[in-house]
């Protein structure tokens, strides 16, 4: 792997940019792997990563279906925060969000990561408490967030309006240290650290079932062959319930469609993430001056990775009452992708009813801020069979009333 | 946007007219339930990737329940039908067959 660096680009720029070499190969697989990660998302490939760098595996392969970081990696609005209410969330989302600060220099790939600051707007006197409530609960974990008062709201976030008629802002949730990054060079990142340890990457192989004897993994066939490995990573997202019926079980996940927008560019006029959870509406500004728009989950089953237009209209109307200068702005273009939801609202990364197989899902409608802690723990439980990160977001915790309670913490899906 | 045409009042109903509410056709399992069939009945659903039978409410119309088999991978409405039955009708399942040759779910009982 060549180092990226600025004495690269301009040697490059010396000779017509001819000596790049492509990021990552792309080789056919081979019959046999120690592991196997299925689907070359964000998670998926932060959890080879890890297992490559913390623990010497790297006769890894990460199979994907379609091509690498497209599903929901490439889908999400790229927001990072860590200012969750239960201790075994906040301790993975804060492990996640402090990954990302060194990321970029860590895997000489820039994820353009910018700590801009989170807002996470109360606008019932139900979210005042229930974030004042976060905010202590975070400095107990200690995550730094603080509560807000809506004169603190307007100079962060001048073009907001604070008296509206039906969602005035009473105040807010503020995160200094979280905010957004390149989400497609996360992934792009991790598949180059990945391919220079040696791991295999191979897109376009889909995975048509799993192999198993005595209750034991065995391997994998796929639309390139069948390929033995020791142990099996499910990594999928929102068809997770798919690959847990060719393993043999079934998950408590419902998939369904998420959506986002964005605004034709336009000039710099907020440089921070507000999140409005009542109206599911949340916004920040790319550095290319779109206005990135993440709307609600729609609320069937769906794996069409599609929108639809009633959303669209239930996410911009709520907004442009507390953002009126959008009222004018254009659509530039919009998109759905899956997302695997648990009863809880929480993810689940744990071992499964079939020896050596361990699933990694559940991160619903966020889990890009996840992906490096998400990598780290999926890693660790992987090589070690237990891991601090995820011993609570086992499978098993419904049964056993467990819950990650997140979906109550939030009052909405996050 | 789907539309779901309603068993009780007649109407062709758009997804806004409509709520959803989950997968049809679960047993319900209550007291003197083992720990399995109880946490399957709250937690654990078929999610499958293409035909899906799902319970909706004519919200913003009549509020009857009903039953609908859709296509999670299509979105493909193959009919909808009423909401006191613990099985889906031959009917429906004959229309599914018509269009996904081989299809076939759990056992239902």
């Amino acid at each position: 792997m060549r180092h990226y660096s600025a004495f690269a680009v301009a040697r490059e720029a010396l000779r017509y940019h001819t000596g790049w070499e492509r990021a990552w190969r792309s080789p056919e697989p081979k019959k046999r792997y120690d592991v196997i990660i299925i689907g070359a998302g964000g998670h998926g490939l932060a959890t080879a990563y890890y297992l490559g760098k913390n623990y010497g595996i790297q006769n890894v392969a990460v199979l994907e279906k379609g091509w690498l970081g497209g599903g929901n990696t490439g889908r999400n609005t790229t927001i990072i925060r860590s200012n969750y209410l239960q201790d075994p969330s906040a301790a993975i989302y804060e492990k996640s969000r402090s990954l990302y600060e060194n990321l970029s220099q860590e895997l000489n790939y820039n994820l353009m990561f910018s700590p801009r600051g989170v807002m996470m707007l109360a606008q019932t006197q139900h979210e005042i408490r229930g974030y004042q409530r976060t905010a202590h609960a975070n400095a107990l974990q200690g995550v730094k967030t603080e509560w807000i008062t809506p004169e603190t709201v307007k100079k962060l976030v001048p073009i907001i309006n604070l008296d509206g008629p039906r969602y005035p802002v009473l105040g807010a949730l503020w995160q200094e240290r979280g905010g957004t990054a390149r989400h497609d060079a996360v992934a792009w990142g991790y598949a180059r650290a990945c391919s220079a340890m040696g791991m295999d990457i191979i897109q376009k192989c889909e995975v048509t079932g799993i192999r198993s004897e005595n209750g034991r993994v065995m391997g994998v066939d796929t639309t390139k062959g069948a390929i033995d490995c020791d142990k099996l990573g499910i990594v999928v997202a929102g068809h997770s319930g798919v690959l847990a019926d060719m393993a043999g079980f079934r998950l408590p996940v419902e998939s369904v469609a998420l959506q986002a927008l964005v605004s034709e560019p336009i000039k710099p006029c907020m440089d921070v993430v507000v999140m409005a959870n009542t109206v599911h509406g949340y916004m920040s500004q790319s550095d290319k001056g779109e206005m990135v728009i993440g709307g609600g989950a729609d609320g069937y089953n769906n794996y069409t990775q599609r929108g639809s237009f009633h959303h669209i209209e239930e996410t911009v109307r709520a907004l442009i009452e507390t953002f009126p200068m959008i009222s004018r702005l254009k659509m530039l273009r919009q998109w759905g992708g899956i997302v695997d939801m648990t009863g809880d609202r929480s993810p689940i990364l744990s071992k499964t009813p079939l020896g050596n197989c361990f699933i990694n899902c559940g991160w619903g409608t966020g889990g890009f801020k996840a992906i490096p802690g998400s990598g780290w723990g999926m890693a660790q439980l992987m090589a070690t069979g237990h891991s601090p990160l995820t011993e609570a977001f086992t499978l098993d915790r419904f049964k056993e009333g467990r819950f990650i309670d997140e979906s109550v913490a939030a009052g909405v899906a996050h | 946007m789907l539309l779901l045409h309603c068993p009780y009042c007649g109407v062709d109903a758009e997804e806004t007219e409509l709520s959803p509410g989950g997968e049809a056709h679960l047993t319900r399992h209550g007291p003197g339930a083992s720990d399995d069939d109880f946490h399957d009945y709250l937690f654990t659903r078929e999610n499958p990737r293409g035909v899906h039978f799902d319970r909706w409410r004519h919200a913003h119309g009549c509020g009857k329940w009903f039953h609908a088999a859709r296509c999670t991978q299509t979105l493909e409405v193959f009919g909808t039908y009423s909401a006191q039955t613990s099985a889906p009708p031959q009917k429906i399942c004959d229309a599914i067959s018509k269009k996904r040759p081989g299809w076939s779910w759990r056992d239902l009982s």
